[in-house]
């Protein structure tokens, strides 16, 4: 047996060559593939984006702006929303310099403004002949400014939220639709139109957890009931009678007349169900009116009407304010004015007026970026391809105003959010809890009890650096 | 030769008689039955990925889903369109490099583990194994401040260390148990022929244990492979690996089922091909060891 076990040398040779082999392959000037293929003397500019259909239709237009600009290299990193957001703001957080630019939001712009995090872009729009920077939308343009009132990103694109409905489906009915409807009388509608046989909902209405998905339009609701997050001393309000009639409407409303598996539709889901005919109305984000109006994704395109964001108590309204942006951590300042250069060269370029031009002309006037620029709004090709939904989005976005989100004064600015960087994760639990309720695990009362006490513990911290300062 | 040691053990008439069975032939068939709903159970998934990656996207989103539907091979022009090439580069170079560096290391420590064992074998053992014990997210926020502070966020090599030390436990427990099952008397008898330890662990272990080694290398590589979250966490443009090219398919605004599914079954083809390619040696490794 022990003959049979001691191996011949060719055997051992052949291993050994063959490690050697796969040694010598793999070390063979490989220091990390994405190094490779970077022309000499080039400047780089990496860009953190979040991967969105409009972000991808600027990474398919970038090779034109190397060519325009042969000493810069653009690189993307494209991540989903959840993964891009803890990894940009883990980065420009901890001074990691891996990106020059980072995409971000109103919700992100004026905190990280205000702890010095960006560089201040208004010198750099002064300097670029022909931007504009009065063209930006003045509700978004607030929500992008620090507390010195310079803006610290450069919106990419805008979004406020109203409500989508089905004309024929109404017609049908032999319902209309008012101007300016209640939350009352969409609930009716979506008692009425909802047809369970036929596999349809009367509405479809966020309720996957996380705090841009449900927590969105439910943010947007406590709003219109007259409800609020905090008091003006920081005590939290989650359990109070508005706030408690908002979310058992949204709930009720949602488990009544929702769409199947209600607790896991996020945009994308609802953006599916409606845009294949499953469901009456939809209430949510006014970028959606790009996709329902795409024949090569929608089956309801010319059938979509477009009415403002329903009212709740008073005509408070339950809108929101939104936008994608591009900043500069001041990491990129840190490697020198050359490279803050560059990357503005860029950022310019891509929320430029001529952009918005060469997306219609490239790639249809419904990508156009909405809701960022004004000048967008009177280009004739633009106007007459949205003309079924730009006036109401432009309408809703100029309408929302993020410094006075709520009937009663709060601490806090934000319209769907709280400005604090513990709403991340406060606002997460809160839609856990609210989620769970949609899928009628708890009920929303117990939701709302749970979340009081998860928002308490968050304004305890406030109060407390209120009374040491 | 390997057959040949393992059933060592199993040679003696005794152990060669037929054991009784236990199962009727009816249960034996339900036994099977039940075999292939928890095997086809288990493929599934994989099996929808792949489907779903030649459908279009509103396809992907029918409800109820359809299985019969016009094939497109769109997803995977976009995958590829999309420049997959750097991040396959990196992920297999980050895979290799790691691989053999906790083979390079794992081995030795395997050995003197288990055919010369040290003191406090069982220690040393019981450490390895604790550093598996803390959950890597509780680990990352200092690991991100090092490797920042280092100069070395978004480098491969960065990967290659962490995921050497991710596997080096494992490799090394595993690695073990195969060389408890070489005789001891095969390195006396070694040593009493003359060789020197190198040579006996070089011509008489590793040769035994070398499907043990090839079942270790896979899982090395495969757990290399699919590592998200470091990558993530510590790469942006040039070190990205390709789990971190899928989520970029990942939308919350707008349909990416198919594309997704196109991206995942590239991501998954080359870690099937390396186990297909090791199979041979995987079974008689998994079969060999205490993984039995």
């Amino acid at each position: 047996m022990t003959a049979r076990t001691v191996p011949s040398r060719r055997r051992g040779g052949r291993i050994a060559a063959a490690l050697l082999a796969a040694l010598s392959l793999v070390l063979s000037g490989c220091a990390g593939a994405g190094t490779l293929g970077l022309p000499e003397g080039a400047r780089t500019v990496t860009i953190a984006i979040v991967s969105n259909p409009q972000m991808e239709d600027a990474i398919e237009l970038s090779p034109r702006f190397e060519a325009e600009n042969p000493d810069i290299k653009l690189r993307f990193v494209s991540l989903s929303e959840n993964e891009a957001r803890a990894k940009i703001t883990a980065s420009v957080a901890t001074g990691g310099d891996e990106f020059d630019a980072v995409m971000i939001s109103n919700y992100e712009t004026p905190q990280w403004a205000r702890n010095g995090w960006l560089v201040d872009l208004d010198p750099l729009m002064a300097q670029t002949p022909g931007y504009d920077r009065d063209d930006f939308t003045p509700s978004i343009r607030n929500a992008l400014s620090g507390p010195d009132g310079h803006m610290y990103s450069v919106p990419f694109y805008g979004e406020s939220a109203f409500l989508m409905y089905r004309k024929d489906l109404f017609a049908e009915a032999g319902l209309t639709m008012p101007p300016n409807p209640t939350w009352e009388q969409v609930a009716g509608f979506a008692d009425r139109l909802t047809d369970r046989e036929q596999n349809r909902a009367g509405i479809c209405l966020r309720g996957k957890p996380g705090w841009g998905e449900v927590m969105a339009p439910v943010g947007a609701m406590i709003n219109s009931f007259g409800g609020r997050w905090y008091d003006e001393q920081w005590n939290a309000q989650l359990t109070s009678p508005e706030v408690r009639e908002a979310v058992n409407f949204y709930v009720d409303l949602v488990r009544r007349d929702g769409q199947p598996g209600a607790a896991g539709s996020g945009f994308s889901e609802c953006g599916t169900q409606f845009s294949q005919g499953n469901t009456a109305m939809w209430f949510d984000a006014t970028v959606a009116a790009g996709l329902l109006e795409n024949p090569d994704e929608s089956r309801v395109v010319g059938d979509v009407g477009y009415a403002p964001a329903p009212t709740g108590v008073d005509g408070l309204p339950s809108g929101w304010l939104y936008s994608w942006a591009l900043a500069i951590p001041r990491t990129t300042a840190e490697k020198g004015p050359e490279q803050v250069d560059a990357t503005w060269k860029f950022l310019s370029w891509m929320t430029s007026k001529p952009y918005q031009r060469m997306v219609g002309e490239e790639l249809g006037w419904t990508s156009v970026p909405p809701g960022a620029r004004q000048s967008t709004y009177a280009i004739p090709e633009y106007i007459e391809a949205s003309k079924a939904y730009a006036p109401q989005t432009r309408a809703a976005i100029d309408a929302a105003n993020q410094d006075r989100p709520t009937r009663d004064p709060v601490p806090y600015t934000g319209l769907q959010f709280v400005g604090i960087p513990e709403f991340q994760d406060l606002g997460t639990r809160v839609s856990q809890q609210i989620s769970a309720a949609i899928a009628g695990q708890q009920s929303a009362d117990e939701a709302l009890d749970q979340a009081q006490d998860y928002a308490e513990v968050v304004g305890e911290s406030y109060q407390q650096q209120g009374a040491d300062s | 030769m390997t057959a040949a040691t393992a059933s060592g053990t199993t040679t003696s008439p005794n152990a060669a008689a037929p054991v009784p069975r236990r199962t009727g032939r009816g249960s034996g068939a339900l036994l099977t039955v039940l075999a292939w709903i928890v095997g086809i159970g288990f493929f599934f998934p994989v099996l929808w990925m792949v489907l779903t990656a030649f459908k279009t996207e509103a396809d992907a989103y029918t409800d109820p889903p359809t299985l019969f539907f016009a094939p497109t091979l769109d997803n995977f022009v976009e995958v590829f369109a999309g420049g997959v090439g750097p991040y396959l580069l990196n992920s297999l170079f980050a895979t290799v490099v790691s691989t053999l560096l906790v083979l390079l290391l794992g081995t030795p420590a395997a050995f003197a583990l288990s055919l010369r064992p040290v003191k406090k074998t069982q220690d040393v053992l019981f450490f390895f194994i604790s550093t598996k014990m803390l959950p890597v997210v509780a680990a990352i926020v200092p690991i991100y401040v090092v490797v920042n502070y280092m100069g070395a966020l978004d480098n491969i090599w960065t990967l290659i260390v962490l995921y050497t030390a991710m596997n080096l436990p494992i490799a090394v427990w595993m690695m073990r148990s195969f060389f408890l099952e070489v005789p001891r008397e095969l390195l006396e008898a070694a040593s009493m022929d003359g060789a020197s330890l190198g040579r006996s662990l070089r011509e008489v272990v590793l040769p035994i244990v070398s499907p043990g080694m090839a079942a270790t290398a896979l899982i090395c590589m495969i757990f290399s492979w699919n590592e998200f979250f470091f990558a993530v966490n510590l790469t942006a443009s040039r070190a990205a690996t390709v789990p971190v090219y899928l989520v970029g398919f990942i939308t919350s605004e707008g349909l990416y089922f198919a594309s997704l599914c196109a991206a995942a079954t590239v991501a998954a083809l080359p870690v099937v091909i390396a186990g297909w390619i090791a199979q041979n040696k995987l079974v008689q490794g998994l079969s060999f060891g205490a993984v039995k």
